[in-house]
């Protein structure tokens, strides 16, 4: 078998483009800028673009009007960048415009420290936006999940139109590690549907039973019209209360109705554990090798590795908890994914191990906190 | 060719708003044009000059306040045979000046309207960046403070290639923006005009008025002589046809037996520019080379040619799952900075361990085996320790062999540095024991 040395944010460019991305525009952050420069490197000589805006807000504002043109887009960034990009994301959400987003988290709060990882975005990814509404949030544990995530990523984005996050860390986006290239492939690659042909279209109209409106471009034979205010089916301002509800109810459903087809996750389970440990992104990787040094010393414990953040896999979460006495939630940061599994295991002992100083949780963090937590 | 305005949506604009003859005036230019609503997108973003999209039967984007420019550009990078008008006001252009310099330097071909009233028509006849300090406005004395902006000069100053400034009641405005839609290239037209439901409610503002302020100022009339140029996007399709595509990542074929079977943890503790996170590299591939995974784990500074660095590299016949290191089998001391960044670490470091320590570079005592090798003495430039370094550990059998480190060798560089690179690692004398 050969074998390439890749880090993560590589692999997201790789898999963007295997999935169709032809479109990207990102402004310099560590340690999101080398998928800016293997975009540049890899876009334009298929005829795609890749641009560097003059600020986030603009970054994510062409990928915007791209998508709507028609284009597979995708931008990327970190923490700080997300904050800019925040009244973006709404417009991206109410738009129901297709767009991939990645935030390589780095410690934060505020600019933080651009060379040192965490996960401390999870809970602002999901409720960066303004109106509150449900959004998708995939995280990459190692750099084949960044591959394969981004595939999926926008094969979501063009499914239910709507913008998708790869919440990465620093800490899987620049360490390079060994990988089986031949494992990097797009399996499967979606596109926006088209309406029927014969219907009359407008842009935000969706057939009954269906939650997702038909895509046509903007600069196509049809009028489109895209706005970020409260619109009707038409795409034009509406106050009439109940066509509001229906159009934020439908697009509320679109991705809280499909959790369980959206839902990612990896269940290693033991018969006979006591605590399920539950975790995410790179941390992912420490908790699997001291529950692998546990089990081989006689505590067996089982452990669900979280590729969906959000819509948060409840339905997993709640069948994995079943048998254990309690469940240890280890994340990269102070305490935040915790609370989702607090709230779906009501009388549950939900434990929280973390830890946010710019190190990586080590196994055997993970492992006292098992034993003696 | 009928009229693109949209039957079913008149303009709602207060009587007397100059935006309403701009809407009127639009029309007559993409009539003028022999334009289809197809071929045209309006783009809008947030207050009174939001609402153009809706009164046309074209394609319409209305986005947030200011940036409406971001999703025009993107709209043309995508398609670029796309007729791309853009209005904003003097709101918009405020809070989305970064986006307005950006588009006259770029040049993309897109026509700017800014709507210029002079306020925040829709939020209560707050001060904007063009309203003048002696105008009554609804942020109390604020404007008194600030200078009003000419939007003109500085889109000549950030290099827009045309440039109108002009009163609404212009008699041959029609013609004025036909013009500018048609140029090849960006441009900017500043259009004066009367906000009726607040600017001129508590400010005599007249026609005439607009046309004596405009005559005080620089006119604009066109096309700027000396930012003429080739439009972005036929330029970027030039330079983007010429980039040569990317390779699959290469990929490592097996050749060698590993030095063990067991994880093993190096790592390199040096200074920036002392090519440490190369030498990282270099070794994983070594690794690469006798069928090892392999991770590197690098930790340094924004600064880049100063401070530490440091890599740290696990190489392991079974997967690697945690990429932190706990008990390495080499360490290499090559600068003060790296150690003194790890510095707690060499109290832990036990027998089974090997320092490798430059001549010159201090280390806090630990119960490591302690190999010394005096680079400095052998002629070797800081930007080589590191790969020095390496052809140490081969040469004394530790993580890899020879044959591996010139294999990555190969692999990694071409030409001379390949050449040099596998001189230096052969030259090293692998230094002593202590």
């Amino acid at each position: 078998m050969a074998l390439s040395l890749m880090e993560g944010n590589e692999a997201i460019a790789r898999g963007a483009v295997a999935a169709g991305c032809r479109f990207f525009a990102g402004y310099p952050i560590t340690p999101a800028t080398t998928i800016l420069n293997h975009m540049l490197a890899m876009l334009p000589p298929l005829g795609g673009v890749c641009i560097q805006g003059e600020d986030e807000i603009a970054s994510i504002g062409f990928c915007l009007g791209a998508s709507m043109a028609g284009m597979k887009v995708m931008t990327a960034t970190s923490g700080p960048g997300i904050s800019l990009y925040s009244e973006q994301i709404s417009f991206a959400i109410g738009g129901e415009i297709p767009i991939v987003i990645v935030d390589i988290q780095r410690l934060g709060p505020s600019t933080g420290s651009a060379t040192r990882g965490a996960d401390g975005d999870v809970q602002f990814l999901q409720w960066g936006n303004s109106g509150g509404m449900p959004v998708i949030v995939l995280a990459p544990a190692d750099v084949e999940d960044c591959f394969k995530l981004t595939v999926q990523a926008f094969n979501l984005a063009e499914l239910y139109r709507c913008p998708v996050f790869i919440a990465s860390n620093k800490e899987i986006a620049m360490t390079r590690v060994s990988v089986d290239p031949d494992r990097l492939k797009a399996e499967t690659v979606i596109d926006r549907a088209a309406p029927e042909p014969g219907r009359e279209f407008l842009p935000f109209q969706t057939n009954s039973g269906e939650q997702v409106p038909a895509f046509l471009p903007i600069g196509g034979g049809t009028l489109v019209r895209q706005t970020s205010s409260t619109h009707g089916p038409d795409g034009y301002l509406t106050t009439d209360p109940a066509e509001i509800t229906r159009q934020l109810a439908r697009m509320q459903a679109k991705i809280t109705n499909a959790e369980d087809r959206l839902a990612i996750v990896e269940h290693d389970s033991v018969g006979a554990a006591d605590t399920l440990v539950v975790t995410y992104g790179v941390t992912s990787r420490a908790a699997l090798a001291a529950a692998r040094g546990l089990r081989a010393s006689g505590t067996p414990v089982s452990l669900l590795v979280l590729k969906t953040l959000w819509p948060v896999p409840e339905t997993a979460i709640r069948q994995a908890a079943l048998s254990a006495r309690r469940v240890l939630v280890v994340e990269m940061n102070r305490g935040q994914y915790v609370r989702e599994v607090e709230r779906i295991l009501p009388g549950k002992t939900v434990q929280f191990c973390g830890q946010m100083d710019g190190r990586l949780i080590a196994p055997d963090t993970i492992r006292e906190a098992v034993l003696h937590g | 060719m009928v009229s693109l305005l949209n039957a079913a949506r008149p303009p709602v604009f207060c009587p007397g708003c100059s935006h309403e003859r701009i809407t009127q005036t639009l029309d007559k230019t993409f009539h003028a044009m022999n334009l289809d609503g197809n071929r045209i997108v309006m783009v809008s973003d947030i207050g009174c000059s939001g609402l153009f999209d809706t009164f046309f039967n074209t394609h319409a984007l209305h986005g947030l306040h200011g940036r409406a420019l971001t999703y025009a550009a993107g709209l043309k990078l995508a398609r670029p045979e796309l007729t791309v008008v853009v209005t904003m006001g003097d709101g918009g252009q405020g809070i989305g000046g970064a986006h307005l310099l950006a588009a006259c330097r770029r040049n993309l071909d897109m026509t700017l309207l800014v709507l210029n009233n002079f306020n925040f028509g829709m939020t209560g006849g707050q001060y904007s960046a063009t309203t003048p300090p002696d105008a009554e406005v609804g942020s109390g004395f604020l404007n008194r403070l600030e200078r009003p902006l000419d939007v003109c000069s500085v889109a000549r100053a950030a290099g827009a290639a045309y440039v109108v400034r002009c009163s609404t009641y212009r008699s041959d405005i029609a013609d004025v923006i036909r013009k500018a839609v048609e140029f090849k290239g960006f441009s900017v037209v500043d259009i004066w005009g009367i906000c009726p439901g607040r600017f001129s409610k508590r400010n005599r503002l007249t026609t005439k008025g607009i046309e004596e302020m405009l005559s005080r100022l620089t006119p604009f009339e066109g096309e700027v002589a000396e930012n003429q140029r080739r439009k972005f996007g036929t330029h970027y399709r030039e330079l983007a046809a010429a980039q040569k595509p990317v390779p699959p990542p290469p990929a490592v074929i097996a050749q060698f037996d590993p030095v063990s079977a067991e994880r093993q943890e190096v790592i390199l503790l040096g200074s920036a520019g002392q090519r440490i996170i190369t030498a990282g590299e270099m070794l994983c591939l070594a690794g690469l080379h006798a069928g090892l995974n392999a991770t590197q784990k690098n930790d340094y500074d924004i600064t880049v040619l100063r401070g530490p660095s440091i890599s740290e590299m696990i190489l392991s016949p079974q997967a690697i799952d945690y990429t932190g290191i706990s008990q390495p089998s080499v360490v290499i001391a090559l600068g003060p900075e790296g150690v003194a960044r790890r510095k707690k670490m060499f109290a832990g470091l036990d027998e089974t361990c090997t320092v490798i320590q430059a001549v010159g570079v201090d280390i806090p005592a630990c119960r490591a085996r302690i190999h010394r090798v005096d680079l400095k003495g052998q002629g070797f430039k800081g930007t080589d320790w590191a790969l020095a370094s390496l052809g140490v550990l081969a040469q004394l059998g530790l993580v890899m062999r020879p044959q591996m480190l010139e294999a990555a060798i190969a692999a990694r560089l071409k030409g001379d540095s390949q050449a040099g690179a596998l001189e230096v690692v052969r030259k090293v004398k692998p230094g002593e024991s202590i």
